[in-house]
This record gives structure tokens, C-alpha cells and sequence, in this order.
């Protein structure tokens, strides 16, 4: 079983656009959107529901106002600023709570308890193109981290029972905590970038996560006529850091009549794009069979 | 007036809105403070270039154990909500990623032998360009969690006419910590399936903060109609529309502010600064 984890380090470079193409082109694939905060891809692939599951994000503080002395103890331990108020009026600030429990240890009259805190939902669900694992966090939801290593890890799971050899993950923009989470242990992370000196900078941060990690890498340009030069660096940059170089993909309304459309750009048309994206896909597939990557 | 620039789907315009009307306000002779809080990806200085006046590191504090004073008892592991300290046999392991910074394990240890020593998680740049005030924080690269390091940022920059925060992508923590405290937010769009969908998210989380927001269509032409009717909808006003033109997408890949390469964004730009000033 292959993981492929497609992220960018800047956001909207077309990571889920890339994806949904990779569903179809695939055959069958289990699919994951771990992309918690913003996930787009149930659009394109429009998945039908098997099971939806709570997601227990941590832990919150909640303050039981009849055993509260008001002594203010636990306001004066929180480096989160999370209680504030006084008498009655004292009480937990649940997006800013950290579930850290330092309140509730201390609290002299034991008034304080952790409670699981739900921060979303996921789903199992079933595509056209395979199985596929998303969710959805909640409006200023906490650890989607964790939410991502849950989604990655029924992922796999799946694709074991029913012998599945490619897990496609989408990823979130960035470098931080989710992103993290998508590509630890996977077989090959496909940046998507773009050819601007924005989309060049985040590149190579990017790169200097997966190469942390020691996980292979490959990059593809996208919209890479928009600036030739800056296409030719980021290739360049992939080439010094030792980053495959999957393909570029040209500017084309295309994608986005197909993202209205609701449908992969690969089925969307034939052409233009969508044949560049066909190309990427063969150059992935044969890295990943191949192997033999500088990490 | 302290205003934050948001989206939930990444790469729709944060940075292009925050940086023009920063300069937009800086010519009328505003004091701007422009706050890049994208710590994972910041993207402000290739635009507004400033002459780095400082840096500095951004730490946290993570636990150190005296093993001369532990008598391992194991209350610190106990505690500890993120497995981060770990007694085990006759050492205590430490995980510092893992760290939450929380102080729960130096407050419960009885025999005082846990300290609390900073590490280094990022760097914070102060700069100033053409009456810019510009401050940006950059996550190390393998470092998990942003937010001290945005509350870092926001703790080292000074009040000004206008603050403008230039916040990360997503609807999570990084963002409600970077737009906490805001006036009122910017949500950033643009008129796709896929901006429609995360623009929803987007408000739901500032609604859920309390904080009042207005839109931005960025890249908008023939299809921003759904957009329009999620606003009236929600009742959101939308602050601006921005055209979408390949001179301004190919000025952008070169670096360069769509205010100073074409005059009709440059009018934009300063309507929708006094739109903003001119509410309460």
C-alpha cells in the first residue's frame, strides 16, 4: 500500500483539484481529506455517508458554580487566559481552554471538571472512485492534528481489509500541527505550487519539512505559464534539494468549470490541463513503482 | 481600529488585501501596524519589502527535571494532560514538542525539581517601510503549533490608527488566536465551489468569536452570484470586489502590489479603507 500525500505550504495552489483528478485516474483508491479545516474535495467526488463519528478533540475545563469559592486560584494559574469573570460570573472560555487541567488539579474546592471536548465530526463514506475518510471540524475547533492522525489512520486500515494500494491524502496549506500529521510515515508528499514568489518561498519551507521528516518528494507547478521564470527557480530549487520534479500544469479556465461543475478535471476535458494532469499522474506512479528517491 | 484579514480556504487574497491597504493607508499619512500572523507560510514581506529593524527569538517554556531532586513520584506525568513528561523507570523523559507550556508539572512536583527553560519555536522580524510598521513571526520549520507564536507577535506590537492582521488559512486555532482581539475581520474569497464552501466555514468561526466581519470577493467576475446570495443570506455586507485580471495575478508573481501597477485597484483599495474607517 502506497500513501501519497498532496499539500502546497501556500494555500490555494490546487491541491484538491489535483486530488479529485488522481481519484479518477487512480481506479480505485481510498481517499482522505485532511484538510479538516477547509475540506473541499467531498465536492468533486461527492461521497455518499456509510458512518459519521464524534470527534473528541481533548479535554475542556468546566467550572461547577455551587462548589466555586470564588477564591480565583484557577484564574490566576491559567497561562491560557481562558477563566475570567469573578463570584457567578466566573467561567471557562472553551475555544481559548486548553484542556491542560492545571484548573481543575488545583482547584482548592475540587469545583473544576475536564470533559471531552467534541471539536468535530468524520465520516466514512463511499465514492465512485473507492472509500474515502473526511471530517469536519467545528467552527474554531482545536487539535486537528489529532483529527488528521484518526482520518490517516482509518485510511490505512481501510485500504488493508480491502486491499487497496493507493491512499490519497489531501493536506492543508501551511507547515504547522494537521500538516504534520499528513505526511509522518507516508511513501511520497506531492507539493503543489505555483509560479510566484510567494508560491517559491512557501516551496521551500515546505521542502524543508518533508526533508526533516525524511520523506520523499516531488513537485509540480501549477498555472506554470502565469510566470515561466519563477517556474523554471522552483524547479531548479526542487532539483538542488533533491525534490522529483512531477510536472507542470498549465493556466486553464478548465479547473474551475470543472470545480462548478462538480466533476475532476480529467473528466471534465481532455485537453489543456487535464492532459498535463494525466502526465503528472504517470510520472507519480512510476515513481512510487520505481522508488529510488534522494530524500 | 484593529482589523483582521481572514479566509478559510487559502491562497484567495489574505496578503494581497492586507499588504495594499496597508500602503494605501500609510500614503494618506495613517500610522499602519501590519501583522503577519501566517506564521507557517508569512508572505507579506515580498510584498511590502521592509528594512528589518530587529529579530528576535519567540520561546516557550518547556520543563527541565533537577534528577539530583526528583524522587520520582510521578505527579508531574500524572498532571500532565499532553504526555509530554513521562516518568519511566528510574528517569523522567521530557517531549518537548509535545509541551503545551501549561506550568502544570513545576506547580505539582513537591520537591521543587522541575524548572521551566525556554525553547526556541520561532522568530519575530519588526520593520518599517514607507510608514509601515511591520511585524511577522516565522514558525521553525518542524515546529507544530503556531499560536505562541502569534500571541507572541501580538504582544510585541504597538497600538496604532490602524492595525491590520494578516491571518493564516483555515478555520482552527492559528486563526482564532490571530484574529482574537480584532475590531472586525475581512473574510477574503473568492467566487469558486470550493470559496463558497470554506467562506461558510470562515463565518461560522468568526460568528462564533463575536467579532463582526464584512467579505471581500477577490478574483471576482461572472460567477460571484452565489457569493452575493451567501452574503445576503448571512447578512453580511461585502466590503469590496476586486476584478479578476491576469495583469494583476502575473504582477503578483513577481512580487508587486496591485495598488502601485494598476490605478483601479489603487481607487479600490482606498474606498475600502474609508469604508472602514468611516464605520463605528
Amino acid at each position: 500500500m502506497k500513501q501519497i500525500v498532496i499539500i502546497s505550504g501556500k494555500g490555494g495552489t490546487g491541491k484538491t483539484s489535483l486530488v479529485a483528478s488522481f481519484a479518477a485516474l487512480a481506479g480505485t483508491s481510498v481517499l482522505a481529506d485532511c484538510d479538516v479545516d477547509a475540506a473541499d474535495l467531498h465536492l468533486v467526488v461527492k461521497p455518499s455517508p456509510v458512518s459519521s463519528h464524534e470527534f473528541i478533540g481533548g479535554k475542556v475545563a468546566v467550572i461547577d458554580g455551587e462548589r466555586c469559592t470564588d477564591c480565583g486560584t484557577c484564574t490566576d494559574l491559567c497561562r491560557f487566559d481562558a477563566i475570567a469573570g469573578e463570584s457567578e460570573e466566573r467561567a471557562v472560555d472553551s475555544i481559548a481552554c486548553e484542556g491542560c487541567g492545571v484548573c481543575a488539579w488545583f482547584c482548592p474546592g475540587q469545583a473544576i471538571d475536564l470533559v471531552d471536548a467534541v471539536e468535530g465530526e468524520w465520516y466514512l463514506s463511499k465514492t465512485r472512485f473507492g472509500p474515502m475518510v473526511h471530517a469536519r471540524l467545528n467552527p474554531a475547533g482545536e487539535n486537528s492534528g489529532k483529527l488528521v492522525s484518526l482520518l490517516r489512520a482509518e485510511a490505512r486500515s481501510i485500504a488493508d481489509t480491502r486491499k487497496i494500494d493507493t491512499v490519497l491524502i489531501d493536506g492543508s496549506p501551511g507547515i504547522g500541527c494537521p500538516v504534520i500529521a499528513s505526511i509522518t510515515g507516508a511513501d511520497l508528499v506531492l507539493v503543489v505550487t505555483e509560479p510566484t514568489l510567494s508560491g517559491l518561498h512557501d516551496f521551500e519551507r515546505v521542502i524543508g519539512l518533508t526533508r526533516h521528516f525524511a520523506i520523499p518528494s516531488m513537485v509540480v507547478v501549477n498555472k506554470y505559464d502565469i510566470n515561466e521564470a519563477n517556474t523554471r527557480r522552483v524547479e531548479e530549487l526542487a532539483t538542488r534539494l533533491g525534490t522529483g520534479v512531477a510536472g507542470r500544469v498549465r493556466f486553464d479556465p478548465a479547473v474551475t468549470e470543472a470545480q462548478v461543475e462538480g466533476a475532476p478535471l480529467v473528466e471534465h476535458s481532455s485537453n489543456g490541463a487535464a492532459s498535463d494532469v494525466v502526465d503528472v499522474w504517470k510520472r507519480v506512479r512510476w515513481t512510487l513503482s520505481e522508488g529510488g528517491f534522494v530524500t | 481600529m484593529r482589523i483582521g484579514i481572514a479566509s478559510g480556504k487559502g491562497g484567495t487574497g489574505k496578503t494581497t488585501v492586507a499588504t495594499n491597504l496597508a500602503r494605501v493607508a500609510a500614503r494618506e499619512e495613517k500610522r499602519v501596524v501590519y501583522l503577519d500572523c501566517d506564521v507557517e507560510e508569512p508572505n507579506g514581506q515580498i510584498f511590502l519589502e521592509p528594512e528589518v529593524k530587529w529579530r528576535r527569538p519567540v520561546t516557550v517554556p518547556v520543563p527541565e527535571v533537577d534528577e539530583e531532586l526528583c524522587d520520582l513520584c510521578g505527579q508531574c506525568g500524572d498532571i500532565c494532560g499532553f504526555s509530554a513528561i513521562v516518568p519511566i523507570g528510574k528517569k523522567v523523559l521530557i517531549f518537548p514538542q509535545l509541551c503545551h507550556s501549561c506550568g502544570g508539572c513545576r506547580l505539582v512536583c513537591p520537591l521543587d525539581a522541575i524548572a521551566e527553560i525556554p525553547r526556541e519555536v520561532a522568530t519575530l522580524t519588526a520593520g518599517e517601510v514607507d510608514g509601515v510598521e511591520y511585524f511577522q513571526g516565522l514558525l521553525k520549520i518542524g515546529e507544530a503549533m503556531s499560536p505562541p507564536v502569534i500571541r507572541a507577535l501580538k504582544a510585541v506590537a504597538p497600538q496604532a490608527e490602524l492595525v491590520i492582521v494578516d491571518a493564516p488559512p483555515g478555520t482552527s486555532c492559528p486563526v482564532v488566536e490571530a484574529v482574537r482581539g480584532c475590531d472586525k475581520v475581512l473574510l477574503v474569497t473568492e467566487p469558486t465551489p470550493f470559496g463558497l464552501h470554506d467562506l461558510e466555514l470562515a463565518l461560522d468561526t468568526i460568528g462564533c468569536l463575536g467579532i463582526p466581519c464584512e467579505v471581500v470577493i477577490n478574483r471576482a467576475g461572472l460567477n460571484g452570484e452565489a457569493t452575493r446570495e451567501l452574503c445576503r443570506s448571512r447578512t453580511v455586507e461585502i466590503a469590496a470586489e476586486l476584478p479578476d485580471r491576469r495583469s494583476i495575478a502575473e504582477a503578483y508573481s513577481r512580487g508587486e502590489m496591485a495598488v502601485d501597477v494598476d490605478p483601479d485597484f489603487r481607487d479600490r483599495f482606498v474606498a475600502l479603507l474609508h469604508r472602514i474607517e468611516d464605520q463605528p
